[in-house]
């Protein structure tokens, strides 16, 4: 769960420019969905469409799904400590499948099992071919950010 | 005295004499890899003050049915996050509960399988004869595996339990029915959940089970909720031994320890007020880390004394009625309606939406229904959907569930309890008393 709450009772941020088609995911490891569930309403919030692949997720199917849906940008959600492992390993499937090079894709949650990690962590994730890493407690507003970025960049 | 039949050396049996004597049976949830802290954990659960049962919880990957991975973690020394019942070999079961688990201190096997044939069979093989799940709440929370292979896995796992009957000991089965995603599912649908597997497991041979209850975001409506299900199992199972089991709450758990105990101490008040006879239950550790033995010990002592200091109410004591009885009998008989048999009617009910969990990502769950909390903490229908509920329920408002809203809803109980710890610790300081609440070390 993100630490940075929205402040109840605010309007949400206002629609996009742009509706982008977003795939939500978990880890093959990962069993957790109410992280999913709050990303899927962040999005559509924003005006977004969501596919969202729920708990558990297999690699393969993770890449089968983003051929058939084509997202404009992939969000990999994990709490369960192992999301550093699953990422680096899902990260390389992804870019390694040509149609998928230079999708967008984004990992946040709690990825390591002591709490944040550290920067060398988020540094690999990145150089591994993730777009944005976003971790527990300074995650959501800079995820919120990054999305609305890329719809002005996409839009333009 | 009675003829000692396979009931009385039975898990269920073990818990109706406590019901008749007056006592709540209390129970941890605790798994840890290494065999000689597993009998530990079980010896100390066994000395507790209360009226205990021991659980062996297996790990993550045994759940997945990943023994390879579990032993080579075993053969690595590696800890797991519980004990893998398959991996580890059939004399370290054993000798793990040698002189542990006996006919007044029954062990039960809690895992999370949406497959659990081998696990069944190797509890069987080490003597043991109760176990939780069911094909339907230990598939849609925690798998993707689909909803049909859980139900045919599922009816051969019962077949494999009942085949101990007739052998001196009657097989006990849970349904974990009463807390699919933990929190947001309104108590008619969970009520109902419980009932169905239940009656799915006595179709397939069993005739000792338990149903269960998660406690939820309001006493009130958790304590119409467990009559319901009272009722409602003795309607349906009249040929079964039956109890209720409570779970103290399944979602994000309060931080601070006086929170935490407050939660933990009204769930076992709900459970001895209600009838039910087993409270499985949390500890303060909840919110930071996996607890400990001691953590457990701890909250087993926790709720035997709250269990203590009330009393059970009469049957016929006057009860709030918002309409969870009428639900969730309305839901059964739709649901059993659709085949005779259980398993397939459960398939076909999902298929349709006449069962349908509120916020359920799982590929075979419509995902149609929606729910909120009102002001007051009751958990009501946002949405319907296709339940087959509608001429009774008048779902809550324009209420479109937002992501702060969630976030507020899942974190009721936790700010409701620690908010009122807090309250405690900032009052003026007053004369101390005996029972007086510890204080708070290393707290948050």
């Amino acid at each position: 769960m993100p630490a940075s709450l929205p402040v109840p009772g605010r309007p949400p941020p206002a629609p996009a420019a742009r509706s982008l088609s977003v795939v939500v995911t978990s880890v093959a490891s990962d069993a957790h969905t109410w992280n999913l569930v709050f990303l899927q309403l962040v999005l559509q919030e924003l005006g977004h469409r969501v596919v969202n692949l729920g708990a558990c997720v297999p690699d393969a199917l993770l890449v089968a799904q983003c051929l058939r849906v084509r997202p404009d940008l992939v969000v990999v959600s994990s709490v369960n400590g192992h999301g550093y492992h699953d990422g680096m390993r899902l990260i390389r499937r992804l870019r390694g499948c040509s149609e998928l090079a230079t999708v967008p894709v984004v990992i946040g949650g709690k990825l390591g099992i002591a709490g944040p990690g550290r920067r060398s962590g988020r540094e690999r994730l990145r150089a591994a071919g993730f777009d944005a890493v976003f971790e527990e407690g300074t995650g959501l507003v800079a995820f919120q950010s990054f999305t609305r970025a890329l719809t002005n960049s996409e839009g333009t | 005295m009675r003829r000692r039949t396979g009931l009385d050396r039975s898990f269920g049996g073990f818990v109706a004499r406590a019901y008749r004597a007056g006592a709540l049976v209390v129970q941890p949830r605790m798994g840890v890899s290494d065999p000689a802290a597993m009998r530990a954990g079980l010896l100390a659960t066994r000395r507790a003050a209360g009226t205990t049962v021991g659980t062996i919880t297996l790990d993550s990957y045994t759940r997945m049915g990943d023994h390879a991975t579990a032993a080579a973690a075993l053969a690595t020394g590696a800890d797991l996050n519980g004990y893998p019942i398959v991996a580890h070999d059939l004399a370290t079961t054993r000798a793990v509960l040698d002189q542990v688990a006996d006919v007044d201190f029954p062990v039960q096997v809690r895992h999370g399988s949406p497959g659990p044939e081998q696990i069944v069979v190797a509890l069987i093989r080490a003597g043991l004869h109760a176990t939780e799940g069911g094909p339907v709440s230990y598939c849609l929370p925690y798998s993707r595996a689909p909803l049909g292979q859980a139900v045919r896995s599922w009816r051969r796992s019962c077949e494999l339990l009942a085949g101990l009957r007739g052998s001196g000991v009657e097989p006990h089965l849970e349904s974990f029915g009463g807390c699919m995603m933990g929190q947001l599912c309104p108590p008619s649908l969970l009520v109902a959940l419980s009932v169905l597997e239940c009656l799915f497991f006595r179709q397939h041979g069993l005739a000792s089970v338990s149903l269960s209850y998660a406690q939820q975001t309001s006493p009130e409506q958790d304590r119409e909720a467990v009559r319901a299900l009272r009722r409602l199992a003795a309607r349906w199972l009249p040929d079964c031994d039956w109890h209720i089991v409570v779970y103290a709450y399944m979602g994000v758990f309060p931080r601070t320890p006086l929170g935490a105990t407050a939660l933990l101490e009204d769930a076992a008040r709900l459970a001895v007020r209600t009838g039910a006879a087993r409270l499985v239950v949390k500890t303060v550790a909840e919110a930071h880390r996996i607890p400990t033995v001691a953590d457990n010990i701890a909250a087993l002592d926790i709720s035997a004394a709250a269990a203590g200091a009330v009393r059970r109410e009469p049957d016929d004591a006057p009860v709030a009625d918002t309409g969870i009885h009428a639900q969730a009998q309305a839901l059964i008989e739709a649901v059993l309606d659709l085949h005779a048999d259980v398993g397939t009617a459960l398939l076909v009910a999902f298929r349709r939406g006449y069962l349908d969990v509120p916020y359920c990502l799982h590929p075979d769950n419509a995902g149609q229904t929606r729910s909120v909390l009102d002001a007051d903490g009751t958990l009501r229908w946002s949405r319907l959907g296709a339940l087959p509920i509608g001429h009774l329920v008048r779902p809550a408002g324009h209420a479109e569930m937002t992501s702060s809203g969630l976030l507020a809803t899942l974190s009721y109980v936790e700010r409701k309890y620690d908010g009122a710890a807090a309250q405690r610790y900032l009052a003026p300081p007053e004369e101390p008393a005996a029972g007086a609440p510890r204080e708070l070390k290393g707290a948050v």
